[in-house]
């Protein structure tokens, strides 16, 4: 086997890098800690954004779950930058493209069931609601 | 003291399961007291139960399959001679037992007969094909095959103490909630299914991380081969959905044992969501199952054709196309259900969609053999027949994804044909061709070919007796899962189904006939080169069997097919690459973490079964106990010195060499004939 | 163990008859993500492998999700989500872990700076932020039943119960790993494959929160709304 060409380049770990690695840390701890106060930051802000939305009136309120799936959305998104140190760098593409598919996936069973069940809640009706509309 | 469990949880009455028990048992007792009289324990302690060898992970996996197999098809047989007797009568089965027969004959082919099959491939070849030592987490992956292995022996067990599920495979409630089910049939069925599922979703996950992150140098994406590519959709689609079957079960489990509404009648629980979610998991399933033997075909239509696969990167395109759509398509397995035209739309189109990948994949292969030199050999004799049949299976299966045809087809026999007709014919076929493949790399020698091929057309007649006529009586109306019946039209396909039966019988003769031949003279049918079949990627580079470090030197690739370059070169060079530096070794040390896990998963989960709360605290807390012991472990390695990997490879290299000659000489003699 | 000049690369790639005539995207050969430089490294593998994990995880709560999403006006007759929740109780409960979970991340800088008293205090308080979330938990559990809002009454409860309930369960299983990772710390000291094995596990703990992020807007927040 050894007659193949040499290996263009050694094991090494500047070419992947593991989900959850803080490539500032252990060199720059300063900005470690600034970066997870920013998250913090962040995160605390949409989470307050979120309880505030939902009890003050200003928000018109058949849009309301729909705003807090936009927060819940953008908040995942912090905690996955800041928390989980998920980036798009090209070190990071399995992580990413994995996160993709897991999402997908995820996105497609929550959807997929609450789409079909609405449509056959709709088609056959359950028998308590059918009494509730004769009445 | 001991929950439900009392001595009447013993079927004295049944003679069948009793009987069958008793056989088992006594041979498994007779086995096990061979192994200590003969002092092969300490052997199969040390290399094989707590081996963490994906080798021998992955022979341990198709020995569970193959048990398992037997089991299911005797079920299998017993449903067919049922069904032929039961004309007018109620033939010799009564109706509970045959209500367990069909749940079990689909539970165990499914979880614990096809799964392991394909796992097992995997473990054995994968880590090979890549050109690495092993699977990315060793002693998760002994772990893996031990739960699977409990989930196995919890289904066996139910046969004597206690019964099990009366509900079908997929234990659709409110049939199998605890008002209607109040046995503990659903229960085992839900424990095993479970228990196994975990196994499976961790070897998911290892493999997952063994194709993406450890590769032998320079083999990027694209010169992966393909089973190494199909395996990673299949691992992919296992880390999807098995989860989903995993919360799915839950659900269930919490509506029988905590008395919760998720499924109930009552309560405002809505059944039809199990049937979602059971579905969103069962479909992805049927290709976590079949792209790997997709990927298998690949491999044996290349190397038997004598060329490399057609249309590489179309089949890449086509796997991970299947990966996803199979996401997409879960409803058709309940159009009748009522969503509406609309919903049911969607999914049809779907459906007849993901064919198209199928479609994409059927033509490579046709392509690969158009103009090779076929070999026509067991392997390439299942994948021929693979193509044929499975293209039937395929073409019923779009018809079924019409849903207006599907409202009259719906759990007819039409239905059972078409499913076993796409199993049997892809699963199965891959699974017998994969086996007499590989299986001189396992074990060093081959098996006699012409009992595998009186295997292969006895399999493949009786396949076409049984199920055609399956066909035609789904399409007059018969159901499924039926114990008796009174319409004399179905008559004659039922009994024609019979006698093909008994045709599958002669084909299983065959295999065990072509087994003990083959280890009897395995001394003249020695593999000494490691490369039997002219093969074309790395695992042919090693010898057969490969050492426990596979590889001496971690190959260099340079191209897609690496070891059919290396060979070429080699010929042309008349000379192997020189001797490589041989250096020290490090290989995952043993674990019994795997073994200790199962036996108390095992315990747990029979303890479940039978609402021992005490057991199954302890059983629980004794498995925290045994994480925080193994944690606590410092030693993870062996190491293999030098010298002995140098002994090894010079061993292969001389081989090699040896066959280097032969094959110089017999070309010299052929080039001197033609001239 | 030598490091490949652009050069070098650049040779290989002509002679290599498998990149010439394929367009490769865009990229390079070397480029990071391929994986051609052989194995990972074992952090790589480790930290990866538990990502695949965690992302089945997700689809195990994506189910249960989307249960109780379908459930979720079934309350055949019982209470609803307006009667019983209280979002007082929401929101301390959000913020015990979100800070447990910022505090787990100055852990992870203390064990890159091989401090042991940094680390065992911030993991300490990681603990017991968390340990806060689940006391708060099972009270509003008991609560709820004492109101006799038990799982067994409504598939709404059976779902909301089972939805939240997984969470706290994996909070639960979080801090028994967190007691055992301390302790390794403690008796190992900052070993290769200890630092892995806590790489994993604060990839767990942000993921919980992550995770209770969809449930305090999904079910809490529009639970009181709907």
């Amino acid at each position: 086997m050894s007659s193949e060409p040499p290996t263009p380049f050694e094991p090494g770990e500047e070419l992947d890098r593991a989900p959850g690695d803080d490539i500032e840390a252990g060199t720059n701890v300063r900005a470690g800690v600034y970066g997870y106060l920013l998250g913090l930051a962040l995160a605390a802000g949409l989470t307050v954004a979120s309880f505030w939305a939902v009890q003050s009136h200003l928000i018109y309120a058949p849009g309301i779950p729909m705003a807090l799936a936009v927060l819940a959305v953008a908040q995942m998104g912090i905690h996955l930058i800041f928390f989980l140190h998920i980036t798009t760098g090209p070190d990071n593409t399995n992580n990413v493209l994995a996160l993709a598919f897991g999402v997908l996936i995820a996105g497609l069973v929550a959807l997929g069931s609450v789409w079909i069940m609405a449509h056959l809640n709709h088609n056959v009706m359950p028998m308590s609601e059918l009494m509730q509309m004769q009445r | 003291m001991f929950g439900k469990l009392t001595w009447n949880a013993i079927p004295w009455d049944q003679p069948i399961p009793l009987t069958a028990a008793a056989i088992v048992g006594l041979a498994v007792l007779g086995v096990f007291i061979w192994v200590v009289v003969k002092g092969y324990l300490p052997y199969l302690w040390h290399e094989w139960l707590t081996s963490v060898d994906h080798k021998r992970i992955g022979v341990m996996y198709i020995v569970l399959a193959v048990v398992m197999l037997f089991r299911g098809f005797i079920d299998a047989v017993m449903m067919r001679s049922q069904q032929a007797l039961a004309f007018h009568s109620g033939g010799y089965l009564p109706p509970e037992h045959f209500d367990q027969i069909f749940s079990a004959h689909g539970t165990i082919m499914i979880f614990f007969a096809a799964m392991p099959l394909v796992i097992g491939l995997m473990n054995f070849v994968v880590p090979l094909q890549l050109g690495v030592r092993d699977v990315a987490f060793p002693t998760l992956n002994s772990t893996s095959f031990w739960l699977t292995a409990t989930g196995a022996l919890l289904v066996n067990i139910s046969l004597v103490v206690g019964e099990f599920a009366r509900t079908g495979w997929l234990v659709y409630p409110p049939l199998s909630e605890l008002r209607y089910s109040p046995g503990v049939g659903v229960d085992y069925y839900l424990w095993a299914v479970q228990i196994s599922g975990i196994g499976t979703l961790m070897t998911g996950i290892n493999f997952v991380t063994t194709i993406l992150k450890t590769r032998a140098p320079g083999m990027s994406y694209l010169r992966m081969p393909m089973f190494c590519w199909t395996s990673l959709a299949s691992t992919l689609l296992i880390v999807a959905a098995f989860p989903v079957l995993t919360a799915t079960l839950a659900m269930l489990l919490l509506d029988r044992y905590l008395d919760f509404h998720f499924f109930t009648n009552e309560g405002g629980g809505n059944m039809m969501m199990f049937v979602n979610l059971i579905w969103a998991w069962g479909h992805p399933e049927v290709y976590i199952l079949v792209l790997p033997m997709f990927g298998v075909f690949s491999e044996v239509i290349a190397t038997f054709s004598r060329k490399p696969l057609f249309g590489y990167r179309s089949m890449v395109i086509a796997t991970l196309f299947i990966c996803i759509v199979s996401f997409m398509v879960w409803l058709h397995h309940f159009f009748t259900m009522g969503s509406g035209a609309n919903v049911n739309a969607v999914f049809g189109i779907a459906t007849s969609v993901i064919a198209v990948g199928t479609g994409v994949k059927i033509y490579n292969w046709l392509f690969t053999m158009y103009g090779g030199r076929i070999r026509f050999t067991t392997p390439m004799l299942w994948s021929i027949g693979f193509i044929v049949t499975f293209l039937i299976g395929g073409m019923t299966g779009v018809l079924l994804a019409v849903p207006p045809a599907d409202f009259q087809l719906h759990n007819s026999l039409f239905l059972v044909a078409h499913f076993h007709n796409v199993i049997i014919g892809g699963v199965l076929f891959g699974g017998f061709a994969a086996l007499s493949y590989w299986f001189p790399k396992a074990f060093g020698f081959r098996l006699y070919e012409g009992w595998g091929k009186a295997a292969f057309w006895f399999t493949i007649v009786g396949f076409y007796v049984v199920f055609m006529p399956l066909y035609v009586a789904g399409l007059l109306g018969m159901t499924r899962r039926l114990q008796h019946y009174d319409v004399a039209e179905w008559r004659p396909w039922v009994l024609t189904a019979g006698v093909g039966v008994v045709i599958m019988i002669g084909a299983f003769v065959c295999q065990i006939v072509q087994l003990v031949l083959s280890i009897r003279d395995r001394e003249s049918l020695r593999d000494t080169t490691g490369d039997p079949w002219d093969g074309r990627s790395l695992e042919w580079a090693t010898p057969s069997p490969p050492p426990a470090f596979n590889f001496a030197v971690l190959p260099n690739v340079a191209g897609e097919e690496p070891y059919w370059a290396v060979k070429q070169r080699a010929i042309e060079t008349q000379q192997l690459s020189a001797e490589p530096h041989y250096e020290p070794i490090e290989i995952p040390r043993n674990s019994a973490t795997g073994f200790v896990t199962a036996v108390f998963a095992t315990i747990t989960g029979f303890a479940l079964i039978w609402h021992i709360w005490w057991l199954a605290i302890a059983g629980l807390v004794a498995a925290y106990a045994v994480f925080v012991w193994f944690a606590w472990r410092d030693v993870h390695e062996v190491v293999i010195p030098a010298d002995e990997v140098a002994r090894v490879d010079r061993a292969r290299r001389r081989a090699r060499e040896e066959w280097l000659a032969a094959h110089a000489a017999a070309t010299a003699a052929a080039g001197g004939e033609s001239t | 163990m030598s490091v490949v000049t652009p050069a070098e690369r650049s040779t290989w790639r002509e002679t290599d008859p498998y990149v010439l005539g394929h367009g490769r995207g865009g990229s390079v050969p070397y480029a990071t993500g391929h994986g051609e430089g052989g194995p990972a490294s074992k952090r790589v593998v480790v930290g990866f492998g538990f990502w695949i994990f965690l992302l089945s995880d997700i689809v195990i709560f994506s189910c249960f999700f989307a249960s109780y999403a379908v459930l979720a006006r079934e309350t055949a007759s019982g209470p609803s989500a307006k009667d019983l929740f209280d979002l007082g109780n929401t929101a301390l409960q959000t913020g015990f872990l979100l800070a447990s979970t910022f505090v787990c991340g100055l852990a992870s800088l203390a064990v890159d700076l091989r401090n042991q008293k940094w680390t065992q205090v911030t993991l300490l308080v990681t603990g017991l932020l968390g340990l806060g979330f689940l006391v708060l938990e099972v009270r509003e559990f008991a609560e709820f039943m004492s109101r006799g809002a038990g799982p067994s009454r409504s598939a709404f409860l059976s779902a909301f119960f089972t939805l939240v309930g997984s969470h706290g369960l994996h909070v639960t299983v979080g801090l028994l790993w967190l007691g055992t990772m301390m302790a390794q710390f403690l008796a190992k000291g900052f070993r290769q494959d200890i630092r892995h094995r806590f790489l994993c596990f604060s990839l767990f703990w942000h993921t919980l929160d992550i995770i209770w992020v969809g449930i305090f807007n999904l079910v809490f927040l529009v639970g009181t709304v709907l």
